[in-house]
């Protein structure tokens, strides 16, 4: 009997210690965040190196700095890319997340849409030193048009062309092509031997858009129109994806394979030598990582149909880029707006930028000759005069899952030895366009 | 049953003998103490199973008739309220989404079908010849669970690596060595993925209805066979008129619990195929995934998830409902 009683007891107590552990999460959501625990920060850092041990020895000393200076802990967390998005989206369902994090630049729109970042309005602008610290091309990649940036820029990357020497002076190449023509006909002179012209990630969706969005530009096509309705069929469009996905179908500069790539190995083929091209971007630091010579590659600007990289149909990139953003209910305000205020200091962005092989998007710290060696000058000149922002609107994340798996399919098709018309492009396109959300 | 009425006898007189004297009311607290008991008992796991399983599910059928997108999740309270359309953009077969649904749905049907059919038959086929004693039985048993044991990232991960195009396994077989294929197929995209959709699913699956049916064996008297041997019943005769005759009760939960298992699973297609699954591919799971997280509308993802259990419930109600009617006019 008394057994019984105690396990009753035990019973209740455990139940009721369950309810109200369960009734204990979340937080309220409605307020812009406070300053209640002063003293510490949590950052989550997406993963800009070769690995995510690679990112903690980077940021680790920068952090230990900024504790000497304001006496504010940073808890830091390297999220890799595939896990970034969802957890950021946890977080602000839950209202559980970091006090700063950082954002891929293409979401921006999407998330300041859920209305969990900090705005940066004038005034928190002008904290960190104001919007004209920053080079314009980044700055239009933070946010839709019209509205409060949803985050600052940190990181700005393009795509650039990288090319190996060896494989081209052997096929009697010298110099790196331009045009779409010109790399068409390299990549047929190099593409024998079990060796390939061109690498492609043809299962990574981001990867995909990244590429049509730049070629569509090239054909005057846009994939939302000016009021921000989803526009994939138009002709320019069908025409850009058809001209990507040929590289594969009809020039077979890229190998079958890279249809199912999705993990960089892309870049690991052409470290190895198995590809002698990649249109990527800020490539130099894995390429030492993947162990191969400063020497070995060259690196030229992405091809465009005239052959002079500009703005307009000239574009050769879009503006890549990681940008740091404040979560609006972060429990030290303060403490994150020096935070950031840190992280995009002159010093700090040569220090990081630098680790990275990426470009500063604060104007000043471009000045280091750090940002004009062969790997950095190809970017930033790319971002200066000829990249163009991935369209800033709320539904941008869904265009990149529709359209970029279209492109996968396509690819896919074409490494299967399917036909890919202008047709099937249209029809893969036309699916996608409807699956957006109506509006 | 009988376990249940002699605990309720025992437990009647240990309360009634226990307080013979007791002045006021001693039949009322009593009454209560012993219905109340059991409940009080059972509360722990009640509380448990609503707020890990029925909380949850509510949330999720709240959730299915709000408008919910990522310019409501922040505060999903206050998210619209949108009726039936949520439910009306999933069934409508004529439109892109619904298509795609119905799409999805028949993939995810064949595929239970043939997944759940080949686990179960090279399960009970292995079970049955691992009955007799041989040397080696053991360590033949522990290798086939093998698969059962290992984690699921782990396996399915090096499962993708076998089915790579170029430096796969899969294909240094099939095409280097054995010259099967004329050229490399691809496994992970295009049609071949449900094959290998397939393949991973048996793989990962048949050692559950392996350890099912041998325990399920070991209950079957020996002397049934004994007899049937001396009646002159052949191998295959045994098998058809004892053996799958007397694991009936236990194949009735294992094929229900293979269907479910097979019917849900996420993990699997979303190792393999990342978060775009190829349309040969196209598991009901991984597409709800994509509606809800890759579109961030978590409104039609929760619909859809409210059809799939509608339609998860109806199967195993029919089916409970036709294998123990079933079972009682068989044993009539």
């Amino acid at each position: 009997m008394r057994r019984i009683r105690a396990a009753a007891i035990g019973a209740v107590t455990l139940s009721l210690a369950l309810a109200a552990s369960a009734c204990g999460g979340g937080s309220s959501t409605d307020g812009g965040g406070s300053n209640d625990s002063p003293k510490t920060l949590t950052y989550w850092a997406s993963n800009q190196g070769a690995s995510i041990t690679v990112d903690k020895k980077v940021l680790k000393p920068e952090l230990d700095k900024f504790e000497k200076q304001s006496g504010i802990r940073v808890k830091l967390e390297v999220i890799p890319w595939s896990e970034l998005l969802n957890r950021i989206l946890t977080a602000t369902t839950s209202g559980q997340g970091p006090d700063v994090l950082n954002i891929g630049n293409t979401w921006s729109a999407s998330l300041q849409a859920s209305g969990a970042l900090l705005p940066w309005d004038t005034k928190n602008f002008g904290g960190i030193g104001g919007k004209d610290r920053f080079v314009a091309s980044a700055l239009g990649s933070t946010g839709a048009r019209g509205e409060d940036p949803a985050a600052v820029p940190l990181y700005s990357m393009a795509y650039a062309l990288y090319y190996n020497k060896k494989m081209f002076a052997d096929a009697g190449i010298s110099k790196p092509p331009a045009t779409w023509d010109e790399l068409v006909a390299d990549g047929k002179k190099l593409a024998k031997d079990g060796k390939w012209g061109l690498g492609a990630e043809g299962a990574n969706l981001s990867e995909n858009i990244h590429q049509v969005f730049v070629l569509a530009k090239q054909h005057g096509a846009d994939f939302f129109t000016a009021d921000g309705r989803p526009d994939f069929t138009s002709e320019g469009a069908v025409t850009a994806i058809k001209q990507y996905v040929d590289l594969m179908a009809k020039d077979k500069i890229i190998a079958p394979g890279n249809a199912e790539y999705a993990q960089n190995q892309s870049l690991s083929d052409f470290a190895k030598g198995k590809t002698a091209m990649v249109l990527w971007q800020t490539a130099s630091a894995t390429l030492t990582s993947l162990g191969m010579k400063d020497d070995e590659w060259g690196v030229a600007p992405a091809p465009v149909r005239s052959g002079t990289p500009g703005s307009g149909t000239s574009v050769n990139s879009m503006v890549a880029g990681i940008n740091l953003a404040v979560f609006k209910n972060t429990d030290n305000h303060d403490g994150a707006l020096k935070f950031v205020k840190f992280m995009t200091s002159d010093a700090e962005q040569k220090i990081l930028n630098k680790a990275y092989g990426s470009i500063p998007p604060v104007k000043a710290a471009q000045s280091d000759p750090a940002f004009n060696t062969k790997a950095t000058a190809a970017l930033r000149n790319t971002l200066a005069k000829s990249a163009a922002a991935l369209p800033q609107v709320a539904d941008e994340s869904q265009f990149e899952t529709g359209v970029g798996t279209a492109v996968k399919e396509l690819l896919a098709d074409a490494a299967g030895g399917r036909p890919v018309t202008t047709e099937s492009v249209k029809a893969k396109l036309e699916k996608a366009q409807q699956q957006m959300p109506a509006k | 049953m009988t376990t249940t009425t002699a605990t309720a006898g025992t437990d009647r007189r240990t309360v009634s003998g226990s307080t013979p004297g007791a002045a006021r009311g001693p039949r009322r607290p009593g009454r209560i103490r012993r219905i109340g008991l059991p409940y009080l008992l059972l509360l722990p796991a009640l509380v448990l199973e609503l707020l890990v399983h029925l909380v949850p599910i509510g949330i999720g059928i709240l959730m299915s008739f709000k408008a919910l997108t990522r310019f409501s999740i922040r505060d999903w309270g206050a998210a619209p309220w949108s009726g039936l359309d949520n439910y009306k953009i999933s069934v409508d077969i004529n439109a892109p989404a619904g298509e795609a649904l119905l799409h999805s749905f028949w993939v995810t049907c064949g595929f239970t079908v043939l997944s759940v059919g080949l686990c179960w038959l090279l399960g009970t086929a292995a079970a049955i010849f691992l009955q007799d004693t041989f040397r080696g039985r053991g360590l033949l048993r522990t290798l086939f669970l093998v698969p059962y044991a290992l984690p699921v990232y782990t396996a399915v991960i090096t499962w993708a690596f076998m089915f790579q195009h170029d430096n796969g396994l899969v294909n240094h077989v099939l095409h280097d060595q054995l010259g099967l294929t004329d050229k490399p197929s691809f496994w992970l995209i295009g049609d071949n993925s449900f094959i290998a959709r397939l393949t991973v699913s048996v793989w990962k699956g048949w050692p559950f209805a392996f350890l099912v049916v041998m325990a399920g064996l070991q209950n079957i008297p020996r002397e049934l066979y004994e007899a049937a041997a001396l009646d002159g019943a052949g191998m295959w005769q045994q098998i058809r008129r004892i053996t799958l005759p007397s694991l009936r009760p236990v194949n009735q939960v294992l094929v229900l619990v293979l269907f479910l298992w097979t019917f849900n699973d996420f993990n699997t297609p979303y190792v393999l195929f990342g978060k775009a699954a190829p349309e040969a591919a196209d598991l009901i799971s991984i597409h709800v995934y994509q509606t809800t997280f890759a579109t961030w509308n978590f409104g039609t993802g929760s619909a859809m998830s409210v059809l799939l259990l509608l339609f998860l419930l109806v199967v195993t109600g029919l089916y409970l409902l036709l294998t123990s009617r079933r079972r009682k006019t068989a044993d009539v």
